[in-house]
């Protein structure tokens, strides 16, 4: 069988993230690449968001089981971290679905020190876009969300921390 | 062959956040809130899955069939070489809080020099850990003032923490003989400038939550030559308790 680059690019660009099932680990920058070798083999180049994510080993599954739906079954999946992901690989189409699924999405770029002099940053409401909300803990339901609260329309919302 | 000051190097640097990351996971379910129990569970989370990229790192580096796991669970006590601060007990959330924030304090610090060294993987390491230890830093700030210019019963568990535990501090800032030779080799980060930092940010919030450090310091060290205290075997019988018991199971 010939396999095609494109055509597996196509097929992983479907997969989605365990955590938050309506982003693809394309939407996310999780996925960087899909080597096609001469000898048929494909190997899938995926980085992790966070250090201890344990949600790598699931994505590893899920790209093999989806490939192999399609009849694919010579895959080696490869965790590099080079380069290093942040949160400016989510792609803008990611981060308007982070916000319809009514999750924050990262509100600067990842070079942002404010935190070292103590700046508070303003996290929009994901529900009705109040400025007027506040942090209840800087750890939420997963290590790479903060937990909020909406001062107006009262609504808890995650927030997608910036790394 | 493999360089053996880079493969023991990159051990002590594991062995430091996956001893810190199993004391914190020992509060997972027994938070003092949900939210911090939440949150001690996550940053326990990010210092054991920065010990697996560095265990993975020494099982490359050796290339003799070892995996990450051999590291953590078949070493015995005299072969690990964390500072004596990480092995320390919870205690209450004060006595957590602080050891918390003192090696922040030095995390946050040496993963910034460590993201801009000579050796790519641990360049790679240093900065994707970066970016989840401000959030410790933060974190354990945050409480550090909470809890110190809060009550009295809160500002004296504090200082009492604070005078237990800053005598560990300086162990973090000594190089060892192999540390001193990578920091040479611009591999490891240079101590001395780390320090610096560290004491400023240390020194700043500790003044801010309003309390004192103890006159004098009585620096507490041996873990890096594999002299540690009485707790550390009782964390290993913990640890390795399913690889004692049933010799090389895997799940």
């Amino acid at each position: 069988m010939v396999v095609d680059r494109d055509h597996i690019i196509e097929i992983l660009k479907g997969v989605s993230d365990p955590e938050i099932p309506v982003l693809t680990i394309e939407d996310l920058g999780i996925f960087r690449d899909a080597i096609v070798s001469d000898d048929g083999k494909v190997t899938v180049h995926i980085t992790p968001t966070y250090t201890g994510c344990p949600a790598m080993d699931m994505i590893r599954v899920n790209v093999r089981a989806a490939l192999q739906e399609h009849g694919i079954d010579n895959v080696e999946v490869i965790q590099s971290l080079n380069p290093i992901w942040t949160t400016d690989w989510i792609t803008e189409d990611g981060k308007r679905k982070l916000k319809e699924y009514g999750i924050a999405p990262p509100v600067e770029q990842t070079t942002d020190k404010s935190f070292i002099n103590g700046d508070k940053k303003i996290v929009p409401c994901p529900q009705c876009e109040s400025n007027n909300t506040e942090m209840v803990s800087l750890f939420g339901s997963t290590a790479c969300k903060a937990f909020y609260k909406c001062l107006d329309c009262l609504e808890p919302f995650d927030y997608f921390k910036c790394h | 062959m493999a360089n053996k000051d880079l493969l023991n190097y990159t051990l002590q640097l594991a062995d430091d956040v996956m001893i810190l990351g199993h004391r914190l996971s020992e509060w997972t379910g027994h938070g003092p809130v949900l939210e911090q129990d939440i949150a001690l569970s996550n940053i326990a989370l990010d210092l054991i899955g920065k010990a697996r990229n560095l265990y993975q790192y020494a099982a490359r580096q050796e290339g003799n069939g070892k995996t990450e796991d051999d590291y953590p669970y078949k070493r015995d006590v005299l072969a690990w070489t964390n500072v004596l601060l990480v092995e320390q007990q919870n205690g209450d959330f004060g006595q957590t809080i602080v050891r918390q924030f003192l090696f922040d304090c030095y995390h946050y610090y040496h993963l910034e020099a460590l993201s801009k060294s000579n050796d790519e993987q641990m360049a790679f390491i240093g900065a994707k850990s970066l970016k989840e230890a401000r959030y410790h830093l933060q974190y354990s700030s945050e409480w550090m003032l909470r809890l110190g210019d809060g009550t009295e019963e809160s500002h004296s568990r504090m200082q009492k923490a604070v005078d237990d535990k800053i005598h560990y501090f300086e162990e973090l800032f000594i190089p060892t003989e192999l540390e001193a030779r990578l920091i040479k080799e611009g591999i490891a980060p240079d101590l001395s400038i780390i320090r610096e930092k560290a004491f400023a940010k240390m020194n700043a919030v500790i003044q801010e939550s309003t309390l004192v450090l103890p006159e004098k310091i009585y620096t507490q060290q041996g873990g890096r030559d594999g002299k540690h205290t009485e707790h550390f075997g009782f964390i290993l019988t913990e640890l390795q308790f399913m690889q004692k018991t049933y010799p090389d199971m895997v799940w």
